[in-house]
């Protein structure tokens, strides 16, 4: 309802003060440089460029991050004694490693899956760590009555106690690697949506880049949603209860 | 139970020290191509040369200034939004599909649209800087404003408080501990977006300085900007988490 009202009250605004603007555009305008880009196959692109991207980033990352935060939750030397290496390498943004991967990979694919790698191995890592180390202990004591061996302990009792919690990790990276991937291509990136919404914006097509923004937002929005559907699927009640937090 | 806890942080830093110093042996031995990774003697150096000019000491606090700005303004409005949108369930109804639209948006990509309405001001940097950020803070009062035990509401029925003074008495000291772990967040997405601003418009700091280091192969001075990046995030969150133990203390003694 809201929405919709809002966009009404844009479109009648638009219309009313004349949309020569070079900033903003009425909605239909919007709506109709949607489906120009659409069907030039220019947006399509775009996407795909975005997508792999940050998909694949994503996966190098998650799974770095997964071994990692097993590792760590399950040997706590290890974990106090790497303490402060992490706790200094965590707090650099994400986007501070752009230059660096510019200067090793130049632009393209590469660097921008370095960097979205970087940004969703840490919050992976942290929060199966912190899964493993949330399992209720009860559990942990029938592995030990059981006579479970690590490897068993690991499979049988851990991983599945912990995997909602591992879940959420991943729904968190996989929105932040499509932010990193978006954000990368509109920092220094020459490719995908990123960079298709800065062309627009410098070629003072506000349609367009307004088109290119609602996108962006849908991209996001079906990603997330898918996201959370697997994860209700996979985990019934419990990824439920721990997708509202 | 307190020199074990030392002696872990000693060991710990320990193995970083060795990690510099392995770091140290590759640049030496020039394994990596030291284009790419001059050694932390040399990052060092361009740190300490920075800092002694005075250039990078300016463009630090610019930097500081901007995500602080920024994150304040993104909490004030979040934390107000969230306390409105979290105790009306008519509000809640009525925005929650928009939030829910807006929310997966990368604040990045409003940069184009900010640059067109706003120009390459500092008001489009602020604004940009606020809208990322307001995000985490908004939907953790928002969650933390639903979480609220239920029988505490009714207390305050109960007590015929007004809906203000619930929001301030009830809610918000039982909602702060998700505030204050939303403006964490918010925080770090301010640094990010103060340093992606920096680059895309040039306004001088931290993000505009690393990225023309980049862009002119001067790797120490890069890599000097990212250490310094690195610590400015450090000591933002550590800050932060002082704070929130300050003013969390209730909660701890409570348990």
């Amino acid at each position: 309802m809201v929405p919709a009202a809002l966009i009404v009250l844009a479109e009648l605004a638009m219309r009313i003060y004349g949309s020569t603007s070079m900033s903003l555009a009425a909605p239909s305008d919007i709506v109709a440089a949607f489906f120009a880009i659409m069907f030039d196959g220019s947006l399509l692109l775009a996407t795909r460029d975005t997508l792999v991207s940050a998909g694949t980033g994503f996966a190098a990352g998650g799974f770095i991050g997964l071994a990692l935060g097993i590792l760590f939750g399950l040997v706590k030397p290890l974990d106090r004694l790497m303490e402060v290496t992490i706790e200094a390498i965590r707090p650099i943004p994400s986007v501070a490693i752009l230059p660096i991967a510019m200067l090793v990979f130049g632009f393209g694919y590469r660097m921008e899956i370095a960097i979205v790698a970087f940004s969703c191995l840490w919050p992976v890592m942290i929060m199966t760590r912190s899964a493993m180390a949330g399992i209720e202990p009860r559990l942990l004591e029938v592995s030990r009555a059981l006579r479970l061996s690590t490897w068993d302990r690991v499979r049988k009792i851990v991983l599945p106690a912990a995997l909602p919690r591992i879940m959420v990790a991943f729904r968190l990276a996989a929105s932040i690697a499509l932010v990193v991937a978006v954000t990368v291509e509109i920092a220094a990136n020459p490719l995908g949506l990123g960079y298709g919404i800065l062309v627009a914006q410098q070629a003072l097509q506000p349609a367009v880049m307004l088109a290119y923004l609602v996108w962006i937002g849908m991209v996001g929005y079906l990603l997330n949603a898918g996201l959370s559907l697997m994860q209700q699927r996979l985990f019934g009640r419990a990824g439920r209860v721990e997708a509202a937090s | 139970m307190r020199l074990s806890r030392l002696g872990r942080l000693l060991a710990s830093f320990a193995v970083a020290a060795l990690l510099v110093w392995g770091w140290q042996l590759i640049a030496d031995y020039k394994l990596v191509s030291p284009v790419f990774l001059p050694g932390p003697d040399r990052a060092w150096g361009a740190l300490v040369k920075g800092f002694s000019t005075g250039d990078l000491g300016v463009k630090l606090l610019a930097t500081v200034e901007r995500m602080f700005w920024g994150w304040l303004i993104a909490s004030l409005i979040g934390i107000a939004l969230g306390a409105a949108i979290g105790t009306s369930p008519r509000l809640r109804a009525y925005l929650a599909p928009m939030l829910e639209f807006l929310r997966p948006l990368p604040a990045s990509a409003m940069i184009p649209v900010a640059i067109a309405v706003l120009g390459l001001s500092n008001g489009m940097v602020l604004a940009v800087i606020a809208f990322g950020a307001l995000w985490p803070v908004l939907l953790a009062t928002i969650h933390g404003f639903s979480a609220v035990e239920p029988r505490l509401y009714e207390v305050g029925r109960a007590l015929g408080l007004s809906r203000a003074s619930v929001i301030w008495k009830i809610a918000l000291p039982s909602a702060s501990p998700d505030i204050l772990a939303g403006m964490r967040l918010g925080l770090t997405v301010a640094l990010i977006l103060s340093v992606v601003c920096e680059m895309i418009a040039g306004r001088d700091g931290l993000g505009n300085w690393i990225l023309l280091a980049a862009r002119s192969f001067r790797a120490p001075d890069l890599y000097a900007g990212v250490i310094l990046l690195g610590m400015l995030g450090y000591i933002t969150a550590v800050a932060l988490a002082v704070l929130e133990a300050r003013l969390l203390v209730w909660r701890n003694r409570a348990r």
